[in-house]
């Protein structure tokens, strides 16, 4: 009865290096879902019909459906269809990039929205191409104000990272299931992996507060 | 150099300009007045196609910017336009403001664009701003910046679309000097304003517009000591 942290120590080295595993999973795919966000924003906001539907389409399905269902879909469902083994972590990076891409589409289109119209049309009245007014005016402006709205998809995908233990992913959340495992024990790995994810999202908080500032300049 | 042949212009059901004729030679300093809703803020943004026209013409150094296959990009690099609520870029510094068209639309290097920009700056009165944002800087400030934003392109023509409507009354003045003393530089300028004043002193023309159609077309002193249709008679009234 009671914890006993101690029989986890010999251990600990094993837990933290899922962090390298976490990590290389929501970075790469938080830049996946970032960049085809984007995309996808100008894409909802494009006069161009058909490119407006495949956005809208696309974020339907994946704000749709759950997560880790995307993610079984895809780790099951390539080598079905293509013969082609995937890494558990590539499909772990593949699914929480395309989710991401849907939920940041929907924050990055507002931000594009909430820019005054007067910037396109001075843009514009300079000559400016709609393509570099979008990049170097419109865009500029719509990311320092969602800014925080990025931040918390980026705590939120850290956290919802765990669900790669079920395709045996080797991330924080696997390793401490499997130290429980071990032990017959799985409070205390608990715990101690929850500290990490906390400490993650804290590092990030604390990241994120420091170059919201330095944005914050022009205002 | 600029013609405009049977400008029409609807919203749905609401026709703003229903026909407007006149032409404005190189350097003629017309200002357009008219009350709220006569459509004088449409016309103007027709002539640099922020608005398309419905029906008609507006030809420019003889293209007709309304035609399909007219680079439009090409057209507005030569008519420059400030607008009432300045549209300065936030994020960009005054200087940065200024040159970033000549940068990137006229492929300058930064040198020879920053040096015209502090010129342009100084011209306007703002030499020691160009490092600040434009956050910090007054609405006359900010208004005058965006003159020299639109001096950067080097353009035949500029747009003024109520430059001091949304200016405290003491910041009116400044913005207004630097207005006048370009219009001594040969620019032409096409200026939709509310001040009887500016447009007195420093206008070669007067366009009055009401209801969507240019009502009188004369020179100030004509205009505003004996105009000829009671509409202007009566818009004069309350405004002076």
């Amino acid at each position: 009865m009671g914890l006993d942290f101690q029989q986890f120590i010999p251990s600990l080295p094993y837990l933290l290096k899922g962090v390298t595993v976490t990590l290389q999973i929501v970075i790469v795919a938080g830049i996946i879902g970032f960049v085809l966000g984007i995309i996808l924003s100008i894409f909802k906001l494009s006069k161009i019909p058909v490119l407006s539907w495949i956005a809208a389409i696309y974020t339907s399905v994946f704000r749709g459906t759950p997560l880790v269902l995307q993610l079984m879909i895809i780790y099951f469902g390539v080598p079905q269809l293509t013969g082609i083994q995937i890494e558990p972590s590539v499909a772990a990076i593949l699914s929480f990039g395309l989710n991401s891409a849907a939920y940041i589409s929907e924050i990055i289109r507002a931000g594009i929205l909430a820019v005054d119209r007067g910037q396109k049309e001075a843009a514009m009245a300079l000559g400016v191409s709609p393509r570099q007014a979008m990049f170097d005016l419109i865009l500029p402006q719509a990311l320092k104000n969602i800014f925080p709205a990025l931040i918390n998809e980026a705590v939120s995908l850290t956290k919802e990272s765990a669900v790669v233990t079920v395709i045996g992913v080797t991330d924080i959340m696997r390793r401490a299931y499997i130290m429980g495992g071990e032990k017959y024990a799985y409070l205390e790995p608990m715990i101690l992996a929850g500290l990490i994810y906390y400490v993650l999202v804290m590092i990030l908080t604390t990241l994120a507060k420091a170059v919201e500032r330095r944005m914050r300049r022009s205002d | 150099m600029i013609n405009v042949e049977n400008l029409h212009k609807s919203y749905g059901s609401l026709q703003v300009l229903k026909g407007i004729n006149t032409q404005v030679k190189k350097g003629e300093v017309v200002t357009i007045i008219g009350p709220s809703g006569s459509g004088k803020s449409t016309f103007l943004r027709c002539i640099n196609l922020l608005e398309v026209p419905t029906e008609g013409k507006v030809i420019i150094d003889g293209t007709d910017i309304t035609a399909k296959n007219t680079n439009i990009k090409k057209i507005r690099e030569n008519v420059g336009m400030v607008f009432q609520h300045f549209h300065l870029f936030p994020h960009k510094t005054v200087l940065q403001n200024v040159t970033y068209a000549p940068i990137k639309v006229k492929g300058l290097s930064k040198g020879e664009a920053e040096k015209m920009g502090k010129e342009l700056l100084a011209k306007v009165g703002l030499a020691d701003k160009e490092a600040v944002y434009p956050s910090r800087l007054s609405g006359g400030q900010k208004q005058r910046v965006a003159i020299a934003r639109a001096l950067a392109m080097n353009p035949e023509v500029i747009l003024f679309d109520e430059p001091t409507s949304a200016l405290d009354p003491e910041m009116v003045k400044e913005v207004l000097e630097v207005m006048k003393s370009l219009a001594n530089t040969g620019i032409t300028m096409l200026i939709v304003t509310h001040e009887m004043g500016f447009a007195r002193e420093a206008a070669n023309r007067v366009l009055f517009l009401d209801g969507g159609v240019v009502v009188e077309d004369a020179p100030p002193a004509e205009f505003f000591t004996n105009p000829k249709t009671e509409r202007a008679k009566e818009f004069l009234e309350k405004m002076l």
